[in-house]
């Protein structure tokens, strides 16, 4: 039988190559790297512009520069981000964002990273239904849950504080990154449990010994979908945080657009502010991030 | 026959006693095994239960209420006041669905909310996988557009989206541009169409990178033999694409259209920034829901609740149905 197949084949291996170039595996044609060089440049300036726009814009000192930008050139300086800087709450707004941000970081990938490990390695009754819940909690719109969550911290006396906040973010973001942390889990193989295990590790220092250091890239992504998520969030954080001081960014930022007077070039020259500890965040975790959310993405 | 039964179910660990045992020695056993388990997940499930659980059952009872700002209770100075609404069954619901004004009040929210999600997610999967397959090549600086592309992901929605108002606006930079080439300048933040085809593109504009990201993994995921095999045998690049590479990304891509949709379809911070209160027209059902509860004087929040239970309602059987036809296609959601 495998001598047959052998003779068969060989005269293929014989026959001319359909094509006259002879081109390594997934190498193109100068041409189609053109292309793709054009196509992804266009990508990318449609990805810069609008924030590229808006620096810009910041630069031009007078509210409706926006609508003239030619003479933004002449007349371009930084006075908008020195008042924004010396006279609005910006270090308020920004402290309120980072204690809201990180705390839910924090707590959200902690919490998520110990459901995550638990769904990936054991399975329990429930197991299941709570795979389900997590998924359905992504469901849930803002407008059923905003109204009684109101009222919830408003009894446990958690409106207009950051703890609230934190737990509210947490709710959204945890199920999303349970899920992303228990697909990195999947990849990293049972024996390294067992082997913990035989050397009489608890299951729980299993866990925080040997999985945890090994899910760093994980951990980071998850890090990164919680502050994301948190920092940019606008419904909860515009409706539960009363108090001017204690706004965050989200918050912040729409002040500056009353029913009479829109400074807009002050609110440019906030979101560019807004926009560097950010990118600064992301692009320290950028490098896990492909590798995290596959594990997460394509593992089942 | 119990342990053939439990393999099949891929719960292969532990041996049972041919005998099962009564219900209490049960409980204790699936304590004694499982108890880290649970106290693993305990967070999570309070945290869940405290305060997405409870509000949903209350958010349940708000919507059989006539609940509005008016009537609910309250703290005025010192003055306490106690809530007076009452329970009126499913009138919201009724009133909602098949009321006087319901097709302006909900089904043309609800269809447009639809078109929303259709339009938006296969822009950003189809932009996605296209600028995934790019990226994927073998080629000068592709880290760098990596870079550049996950941007409008990695600087927050209300920054970019405050980008796009300014650009929008009317004398903003794409009316100047459209009029430089004597093209028709729309009003993208007043006229309704225009609105909404403004809305699609920034959200389409904010949610590329998410895809390009996932399925760029699922693709660097596909074992390159497949390709070195396909070329063998003879397969066009187009075959390739078609019967390696698609079948390749099929459990990311079930898994990231289905956040999608469900993202997409509850996308509340660009329609509300992009326009706030202005653009009743443009409204999807949760903003809309939004501001029938926070937005208007007096704030209806049994009528906000009522059409949150619907969405939810819409989302939870398009999931299941999701998942049936998934399943009948043997393929289980990568998460």
């Amino acid at each position: 039988m495998t001598t047959t197949t052998v003779e068969t084949s060989a005269p293929v291996t014989d026959a001319p190559r359909p094509s006259g170039a002879v081109r390594g595996r997934g190498r193109r044609g100068p041409l189609a790297l053109l292309g793709s060089h054009a196509l992804l440049i266009l990508a990318s300036l449609i990805a810069l512009f609008p924030i590229v726009w808006l620096i810009f814009l910041s630069l031009g000192p007078d509210k409706d520069d926006y609508l003239h930008p030619g003479g933004i050139w002449k007349k371009m300086s930084f006075t908008n981000y020195a008042f924004v800087l010396q006279h609005t709450g910006f270090f308020d707004w920004m402290k309120s964002s980072l204690i809201v941000s990180l705390g839910t970081t924090v707590v959200g990938v902690l919490v998520a990273a110990t459901t995550g490990y638990a769904v990936s390695r054991m399975r329990f009754p429930g197991y299941r239904k709570l795979m389900w819940v997590l998924l359905v909690t992504q469901m849930f719109p803002i407008a059923v849950l905003i109204v009684p969550m109101y009222q919830i911290l408003s009894d446990l006396q958690l409106i207009d504080s950051y703890l609230g906040l934190v737990l509210v973010y947490c709710s959204t973001a945890v199920p999303y990154s349970a899920w992303l942390l228990k697909g990195y889990f999947d990849t990293i193989p049972f024996e390294i449990d067992e082997a913990g295990r035989v050397d009489g590790l608890s299951p729980f220092g299993t866990f925080f010994r040997l999985i945890l250091p090994l899910a760093k890239p994980g951990l980071a992504v998850a890090a990164f979908y919680n502050f994301i998520t948190a920092f940019g969030e606008v419904a909860f954080a515009s409706t539960f945080m009363l108090d001017d001081s204690k706004y965050t960014f989200a918050v912040g930022l729409q002040s500056f657009v009353s029913e009479h007077d829109a400074q807009r070039n002050l609110m440019a020259a906030t979101a560019v502010l807004i926009a560097i500890p950010v990118s600064v965040f992301f692009y320290l975790v950028q490098k896990n991030l492909v590798t995290g959310l596959t594990a997460g993405g394509t593992k089942g | 026959m119990t342990v053939a039964i439990d393999r099949a179910t891929g719960k292969p660990r532990g041996d049972r006693a041919p005998q099962r045992p009564g219900l209490g020695q049960r409980v204790k056993n699936g304590y004694q095994r499982y108890w880290y388990a649970y106290a693993m997940i305990a967070p999570v499930v309070i945290v869940l239960g405290v305060l997405v659980l409870y509000p949903l059952v209350y958010g349940l009872y708000l919507t059989l209420t006539d609940a509005n700002s008016l009537n609910t209770a309250r703290t005025i100075g010192v003055n306490h006041i106690d809530a007076t609404y009452k329970f009126i069954g499913l009138d919201n619901y009724k009133d909602i669905l098949f009321g006087p004004t319901s097709y302006d009040r909900f089904w043309s929210h609800f269809v447009w909310t639809v078109v929303w999600t259709a339009l938006c997610v296969t822009l950003h999967y189809c932009i996605g996988l296209g600028l995934a397959l790019l990226l994927n090549q073998k080629m000068r600086g592709r880290t760098l557009y990596r870079l550049i592309l996950i941007l409008p992901w990695a600087v927050p929605t209300f920054v970019t989206v405050f980008g796009w108002r300014f650009m929008l606006a009317d004398g903003g930079i794409i009316n100047s541009a459209l009029h430089t080439l004597h093209l028709p300048q729309p009003l993208w933040l007043e006229d309704t169409f225009w609105q909404r085809f403004a809305a699609i593109m920034v959200n389409t504009w904010c949610g590329v990178p998410f895809m390009m990201v996932s399925l760029l993994g699922g693709l660097q995921s596909i074992d390159s033999t497949l390709y070195e095999a396909a070329e063998m045998d003879g397969a066009t690049a187009w075959q390739q694409f078609r019967h390696v590479t698609l079948p390749g990304l099929r459990s990311v891509s079930s898994t990231v259209v289905l956040l999608g949709i469900i993202w997409t379809f509850n996308q509340f911070a660009v329609i509300f920034l992009l326009f706030g209160n202005t653009a009743p027209d443009a409204q999807i059902l949760v903003t809309w829901a939004y501001y029938l509860g926070f937005g208007q004087q007096p704030r209806d929040f049994a009528g906000s609740a009522a059409y949150g239970i619907l969405l939810l309602a819409v989302l939870v059987v398009f999931t299941s149905f999701y998942r049936r036809w998934l399943n009948r296609n043997d393929q289980q959601l990568a998460i």
